[in-house]
């Protein structure tokens, strides 16, 4: 973890507003670190992030960034990225708004295929709204607004943007930051709809209230039950009850949006002569 | 004529054809530099969509529809932030979804048009049929305090002039700029001629020199109060948010900051009204009624003035272009000259309101309103004229 990565960080907005406890540093420090080694151009790269806790995280990378409304990052990002495909496009949202208010634009995105790398910030509850229930808490947990239990059913974020037809899909966790790394740098070099789940915790306003201690026992649930792909591989179906795999879950090879659209071009001003 | 990339992109040249409104936008687009397109089907505005989706790929621009009409305007949004002419197209139903992003490119001050070829509302209402119903709508219908221009042309080469217009004053105000057809225009065909970029005046946003990245102010206040706009990629790294912010872009949570960025997005407008504030008139200085109308009313509203004076009566007529920053000025001034103002509108009530502020009970204000998506006739125009002659 060596990669200096102050120079992606606007320094004079730091420290960050994230409550004590909180892993979405973690999560920004490692998707910084999977950047740096991806090689890629600090000013050829622009951050879209929409509202919540991961939407301010646009404010502090140092790249050309854009904080937009709730759960719209991805429309942003997909006018960015066909205007000029040469910029790498990051999208930071969070299960509230990339998943909720933004989970049309999600699916779309993953279904067209265009290189954009959608990273979500899953901490199973709306942060900055001090606690209400996403589409990511579990059932059965308790909210402010689901103050007697929450009976919706979560998704599963990766099985859902796989089969929408991301061609990059992988989960972490702030528990596990060199794999974090090892999915952000990947992530970064793939090209297509790249889409990872980062788990993090939030001890304030989920851990809190549905008793599961404070950062530290959050994190230590984050390794007893979020483990390797392999390892989750080899565990009877009895014992995967409990556990979520993660690490690069899926991963192909196939044409790119604004590669398709380039052919588009090529026909239209061929069929003009 | 040029590309983003540089390419050299075929020349277009002046031609005449028979055009409906929609397939006027698109052509009056390509003359303005339009390189981007995102939307989303609507009827009656489709035909806007499908000529771009046509012909902008021919010229190295880009379309793409989208999944839902917040999702275009998004779009529309970033295209413009890294460098294109954006424009979308839409109807009621799609413009009430668009507003908060509307807000949000106003806010971070993104060049966009947003064409509005309005239908009868509220709701599914009358999808086929004509309606000036969402006036108040392009100046209210984001929340907010805010600025915002918005153009009607009441022709098919009006609707190729204004078009143009929308894009210059976008790119000119760093604003998005609203144009309001309504299903008579968006669907009539008319003869016209479309002019060659080169007749016209094509506006391009101010940008910065790029050795001025290392002290770089995105939001600077600057003396016409427009800051230059980089492209993404440009090595500015910059920031942009809907939240108040100060000139660096970050919000500061500070009252100070959101008083000072309100009243310069404001200004912008409000200090160049004689340049955005488009009308055309027929006075000749002895009018006792004037008739004031705006879109394809206005195409009644100037049949029946002319048949008024053939009869002697002293009538005379104004057809706004611009609908939005509204002519105060000028109808304060008219008011103080005639006695009657008569104000033909496709809904139940939306401009008069302005024409009476303005007024200020100098003038009698009478209106005209349908609503049930038919046209106002000229004859009932003439009518009312003689009515209250």
């Amino acid at each position: 973890m060596a990669e200096d990565i102050d120079r992606y960080l606007r320094q004079d907005k730091l420290p960050h507003i994230w409550c004590p406890g909180c892993g979405h540093g973690t999560i920004m420090a490692n998707m910084l670190r999977g950047f740096a080694r991806s090689g890629l151009d600090q000013d050829k790269t622009v951050v879209v992030s929409g509202i919540g806790c991961s939407g301010r995280a646009s404010g502090y990378l140092d790249f050309d960034t854009l904080h937009v409304t709730h759960g719209r990052a991805l429309t942003f990002a997909t006018g960015i990225k066909m205007a000029n495909p040469e910029l790498t496009v990051v999208v930071v949202t969070g299960d509230g708004d990339g998943a909720a208010i933004g989970g049309n634009h999600l699916i779309h995105a993953c279904r067209r295929n265009i290189d954009i790398k959608v990273v979500l910030f899953n901490n199973s509850i709306y942060g900055m709204t001090a606690g209400q229930f996403s589409p990511m808490t579990p059932t059965g947990a308790t909210a402010t607004t689901a103050p007697y239990g929450n009976i919706d059913q979560n998704f599963d974020l990766c099985e859902l943007t796989r089969s929408a037809g991301a061609t990059f899909v992988a989960r972490g966790a702030a528990q596990h930051p060199r794999q974090l790394i090892k999915i952000f740098q990947e992530g970064f070099a793939h090209r297509g709809l790249t889409f990872i789940e980062a788990i993090t915790q939030c001890p304030v306003n989920y851990g809190r209230r549905n008793k599961l201690g404070g950062a530290r026992d959050m994190l230590n649930w984050q390794k007893e039950h979020i483990i390797n792909q392999k390892k989750y591989e080899s565990l009877s179906a009895e014992e995967r009850q409990d556990k979520t795999p993660s690490g690069i879950l899926y991963q192909d090879e196939r044409e790119e949006y604004t590669e398709k659209y380039e052919k588009i071009i090529a026909t239209a001003r061929g069929s003009e002569n | 004529m040029k590309n983003k990339a540089g390419e050299k992109i075929k020349e277009k040249e002046a031609r005449t054809m028979l055009l409906q409104g929609d397939e006027a936008v698109v052509e009056g687009g390509l003359v303005a530099g339009a390189s981007f397109f995102a939307g989303y089907p609507i009827t009656p505005a489709s035909e806007i969509a499908e000529g771009f989706a046509e012909k902008l790929p021919a010229l190295g621009g880009k379309f793409i529809q989208m999944e839902d009409e917040i999702a275009s305007m998004g779009c529309v949004i970033g295209a413009s932030l890294a460098g294109e002419k954006a424009i979308t197209a839409t109807s009621g139903p799609g413009f009430s979804l668009k507003q908060e992003n509307l807000g949000l490119g106003i806010m971070v001050e993104a060049p966009c048009v947003v064409v509005n070829v309005q239908r009868v509302g509220p709701s599914t209402g009358l999808p086929t049929s004509p309606s000036q119903g969402d006036v108040m709508q392009a100046r209210w219908g984001t929340h907010g305090d805010h600025p915002i221009i918005a153009l009607s042309p009441s022709t098919v080469k009006e609707t190729i002039d204004l078009t143009i217009e929308s894009f210059n004053m976008a790119e000119k105000y760093r604003i998005p700029v609203i144009l309001l057809l309504d299903e008579i225009v968006g669907h009539m065909r008319e003869k016209v001629r479309i002019p060659s970029p080169e007749e016209v005046e094509i506006v391009e946003r101010k940008r910065p020199r790029l050795e001025d990245r290392e002290e770089f102010y995105p939001y600077l206040e600057t003396e016409d109060h427009i800051p230059p706009m980089p492209d993404y990629g440009q090595g500015f790294r910059y920031h942009s948010t809907g939240l108040f912010h100060d000139k660096t872009g970050f919000p500061r949570g500070k009252t100070e900051d959101a008083r000072r960025l309100m009243d310069r997005l404001m200004a912008k407008i409000d200090e160049n009204l004689d340049d955005i504030i488009l009308l055309e008139d027929d006075l000749k200085g002895d009018e006792e009624i004037v008739v004031l109308s705006y879109g394809s009313t206005a195409r009644s509203a100037i049949s029946a003035v002319v048949r008024a004076r053939q009869e002697g009566l002293k009538a005379g007529w104004v057809k706004l272009k611009t609908v939005w920053p509204f002519a105060e000025d000028f109808v304060a001034d008219l008011a103080d000259r005639v006695q009657e103002i008569i104000v033909p509108e496709l809904n139940r009530g939306q401009l008069i309101g302005e024409v009476e502020k303005a007024a200020c009970g100098r003038a009698r204000i009478s209106g005209i309103h349908r609503y049930d998506g038919t046209i106002i006739p000229p004859a009932e125009i003439l009518a009312k004229i003689k009515e209250v002659g």
